[in-house]
């Protein structure tokens, strides 16, 4: 990983201050003027929107199948590690007086984290909950120690990492999430089959020759990731909660490929809504965020109780015969499912 | 797919040779040898936690026994790795599955997966696809999603899933727990439909009757081979009672 954001910082550089520059910013400040929100203009207000673009489409493609797999956990793990991945960089830029991005160190720590996890989870004798939870407490654990170790000297700095901020996105950051962006994009869109062979049956994929640890090893991968390159702007707390929201709030999907399309288009709506809202009452972008992504959660979940069949949804007079007798009779009797059927059936 | 099962007429699909397994130092599998002919309909029967699902998963090499052998179209079980050849639908699969955004056909199309991971789909591959819907009469409900379907229509898609990957192999773990008596009834015409074309089936299944009834040789286990041969030997002799009693003995063993 250092390998690749150290060569997009030397080769990329300049095509990419182009970007952000004269095509990117250019188009923000047309926007600027047509919308009348003068903060467009701002050059670390078109960075944060730009992060914010990129979180939204990484985000649910990552955590679609995280959530359908029921490792959504995962994400908040890697995310509390890497915070330990940032303290480990400061503690060693401080004791070696060098000057490597904590980014850097996250990155790795987070990613050998995934794997560990992923190692915990298949032969691991104790549950994968407490693993995880074991996992996670102990990497923000060690995180806080070794902030302590240094005379309190690196703490500075940290409140931006645990919580987000979206005026102190560098530009290197933003590079780092634009690059990640195609990555993963590239990663999922390569993957696409194998990874939801194995998140829909992981065991007749199995028999049918895909090799489920390398691909439950590559989502892992692919969630730390998402989680570090996304932590700057989310903070360490609240980053796995865009890998999550909006893949809920897009459940009523019918096909997986348009869960896919809606988690990212619901995540989009989130991060833009929270990221204006932010700005414009200078509350804390990665909170705004999340609660404004936990608000088109429950506004979908009362759209889809109160029975309006969106497209989404699928039409079938059946379907509104069934609203109808729930809604008549109190309770939902739907086709009879000799397995309980699942809540989300009713939706 | 017929045209692979002629090919492969002499040689067995799978081996079994002195197969042990044990989790720990608990065994499910004692010293079992048996070989499945191409064209069987096999059905498999025990006791619960009699060791079928772990012998079911030793011959499709997704476990290696502790000793003996375990041949799978000829190849040692556990390093086979013609994926298209095998369709598995494991037990529970159905409800599992039942919760994820996924339509009838995008499930019916993971069959086709191990013959295209990536790139288009090919004219063979969609003709493969459209047959399996047809065959088990999903065409009208592709486009539902699976989580919505009835228990009986959630397992006629997994065996569309099996039917479009054009194996020659197909396992079933106990696949109609949770469906309804009448599909229940139209499923296994189904496999004895399918079976006549030419695909070996495994079938594991706790209704002794219904095994009796359609398969063409019966496997009783518990932990150790019980029986091997036809069913109407196997409704004669005292196989079932004697593995289920043996069950009784291991459980009084333990306390």
């Amino acid at each position: 990983m250092f390998g690749t954001t150290a060569s997009l910082t030397l080769f990329a550089f300049a095509p990419f201050d182009w970007f952000l520059d004269d095509l990117y910013g250019a188009f923000m400040e047309v926007l600027a003027r047509v919308l009348g929100m003068p903060a467009l203009e701002y050059a670390f207000m078109q960075r944060a929107y730009l992060a914010a673009i990129c979180i939204g489409i990484i985000g649910p493609l990552v955590g679609t199948f995280l959530v359908h797999r029921e490792m959504s956990m995962i994400a908040d793990t890697l995310a509390h590690t890497a915070f330990a991945g940032v303290a480990v960089g400061l503690f060693v830029n401080n004791a070696l007086s060098l000057s490597l991005a904590p980014i850097h160190s996250a990155l790795v720590v987070a990613v050998g984290t995934a794997l560990l996890v992923e190692l915990l989870v298949q032969y691991g004798d104790v549950s994968t909950d407490t693993s995880l939870a074991m996992v996670l407490t102990g990497g923000f654990a060690l995180g806080s120690v070794l902030i302590t170790a240094t005379d309190g000297g690196i703490a500075v700095g940290i409140d931006a990492y645990l919580f987000g901020s979206l005026a102190t996105v560098s530009k290197a950051s933003v590079g780092l999430l634009v690059f990640m962006t195609g990555l993963v994009s590239a990663a999922v869109a390569v993957a696409y089959r194998p990874l939801l062979y194995v998140t829909f049956d992981a065991t007749a994929a199995r028999a049918a020759g895909i090799s489920v640890t390398w691909y439950n090893r590559l989502m892992v991968v692919l969630t730390a990731l998402v989680v570090v390159s996304a932590m700057q702007v989310m903070g360490v707390i609240l980053v796995a909660a865009l890998l999550v929201i909006p893949v809920a709030t897009a459940d009523g999907s019918r096909s997986f490929k348009r869960s896919l399309l809606a988690g990212v288009l619901v995540a989009e709506i989130t991060v833009v809504t929270g990221v204006t809202l932010s700005y414009q009452y200078g509350l804390a972008a990665g909170g705004t965020i999340v609660l404004t992504g936990i608000g088109l959660y429950v506004l979908s979940l009362v759209y889809r109780r109160l029975g309006v069949p969106t497209r989404m949804q699928h039409r079938t007079g059946r379907w509104r015969l069934n609203k109808l007798s729930e809604r008549i009779h109190g309770d939902a009797t739907a086709e009879p499912k000799a397995d309980g059927g699942s809540d989300d059936e009713r939706r | 797919m017929n045209g692979t099962t002629v090919e492969t007429v002499s040689e067995a699909v799978v081996t079994v040779e002195n197969a042990s397994f044990a989790f720990a130092d608990r065994p499910v599998v004692d010293d079992v040898s048996l070989e499945i002919e191409p064209g069987a309909f096999l059905g498999l029967v025990g006791p619960n936690g009699s060791g079928k699902t772990t012998l079911v998963e030793l011959m499709l090499g997704l476990r290696r026994p502790d000793s003996g052998a375990v041949r799978l179209f000829g190849e040692p079980a556990h390093a086979f790795d013609d994926g298209e050849r095998v369709a598995y639908v494991a037990q529970h699969a159905t409800k599992a599955a039942g919760r994820m955004p996924v339509t009838v056909r995008e499930a019916v199309t993971m069959g086709r997966y191990p013959h295209r991971l990536v790139g288009r789909f090919s004219e063979t591959d969609r003709r493969a696809i459209d047959n399996a819907l047809e065959r088990v009469d999903l065409t009208e409900l592709t486009d539902r999603r699976v989580s919505r379907l009835s228990g009986g229509q959630r397992q006629r898609v997994f065996i569309a899933r099996a039917l479009a990957a054009e194996a020659d192999l197909l396992v079933l773990d106990e696949p109609t727990v949770g469906v309804d008596a009448e599909s229940r009834e139209a499923f296994y015409d189904l496999l004895h439909d399918l079976n006549a074309n030419g695909i070996t089936i495994i079938l594991i299944e706790h209704d002794i009757g219904v095994v009796t009834n359609h398969a063409t040789e019966i496997v009783c286990i518990n932990r150790e081979l019980y029986f091997d041969g036809d069913p109407e030997t196997f409704v004669e002799t005292n196989a079932l009672a004697d593995a289920y009693g043996a069950e009784q003995a291991v459980l009084e063993h333990d306390h």
